[in-house]
């Protein structure tokens, strides 16, 4: 067990956490809107993480083509993180123009 | 002829990067690509004000970006708390907030808005001139805005002019 790999898991562990609280919140947030939150979001950084431990999981054995390998995943992680927020802003917005009605807090009656 | 030059060195770059052959006969194909890319489309990469100014916005993009990173996992982890939390739908209080931005430069605004939706709670819903309308998952996400984080962006981008 190298220092690189217990890097990596790492990353990929805590990948996995945000994965988890992403699909949680999926699950038990109450309308679409919020539901976007936990599906567009928690997403983009749990795809880093697990992309970044990938890639440095990959160079171990070091050679230039691991090398190229971890370059196209970082790439990878890259366009997520541009495509990502730009997908959630336009479904939130689509979804507005068509008039998905909001959850609103006050809808729910408190004891 | 500038942006030509900058298109086809980062096209080639691109190049080298996706195909890993470095053969004389991919790296010829290589370089013809590039070059038609760069004849066809260097307006694409650098436009408009942006041409004269794109190595200083590069650098204040690579001084922001620790700092966006540094607010994504804050935020993220706060976003996992409240989604964990047992009683959650007391913790949220979906609401719309709408602001007027500083923001002059189109890049500039499309980096607010990009930066606004990654970090989670905040979503940017759209953009109209200076009119931001931003739909907030708790309260507290939306405090924080538009504040340091238009600060920041105006510090990376707006001070090329």
């Amino acid at each position: 067990m190298t220092i690189l790999s217990i890097l990596a898991t790492i990353l990929i562990l805590l990948g996995l956490f945000f994965f988890f609280a992403g699909t949680v919140g999926i699950l038990r947030l109450p309308d679409f809107y919020t539901r976007l939150h936990a599906a567009g979001k928690c997403d983009s950084l749990a795809a880093m993480l697990m992309i970044c431990g990938i890639a440095i999981y990959n160079l171990q054995p070091f050679s230039f083509a691991a090398l190229l390998i971890s370059l196209k995943l970082f790439l990878v992680a890259a366009f997520v993180f541009i495509a990502s927020p730009t997908a959630t802003h336009a479904i939130t917005e689509a979804a507005l123009v068509l008039g998905v009605k909001p959850w609103k807090r006050t809808e729910k009656k408190r004891p | 002829m500038k942006t030509k030059v900058a298109t086809f060195v980062i096209m080639l770059i691109f190049w080298v990067v996706l195909s890993g052959m470095f053969d004389a006969f991919h790296m010829t194909l290589g370089v013809i690509c590039c070059m038609l890319v760069a004849h066809f489309s260097h307006d694409l990469l650098f436009y408009g004000d942006a041409k004269s100014t794109w190595g200083r916005g590069l650098l204040g993009v690579i001084t922001y970006l620790p700092w966006l990173f540094y607010q994504i996992i804050l935020a993220n982890l706060e976003v996992a708390y409240v989604v964990l939390h047992p009683r959650m739908l007391d913790k949220i209080d979906p609401h719309v907030i709408r602001f007027k931005t500083k923001l002059k430069r189109p890049i500039s605004k499309v980096t607010f808005a990009q930066s606004i939706t990654l970090t989670p709670g905040t979503i940017t819903v759209s953009i109209h001139d200076d009119k931001f309308s931003v739909y907030a998952l708790t309260r507290r996400a939306s405090d924080a805005l538009p504040g340091e984080m238009e600060e920041r962006v105006a510090r990376a981008l707006e001070s090329g002019k």
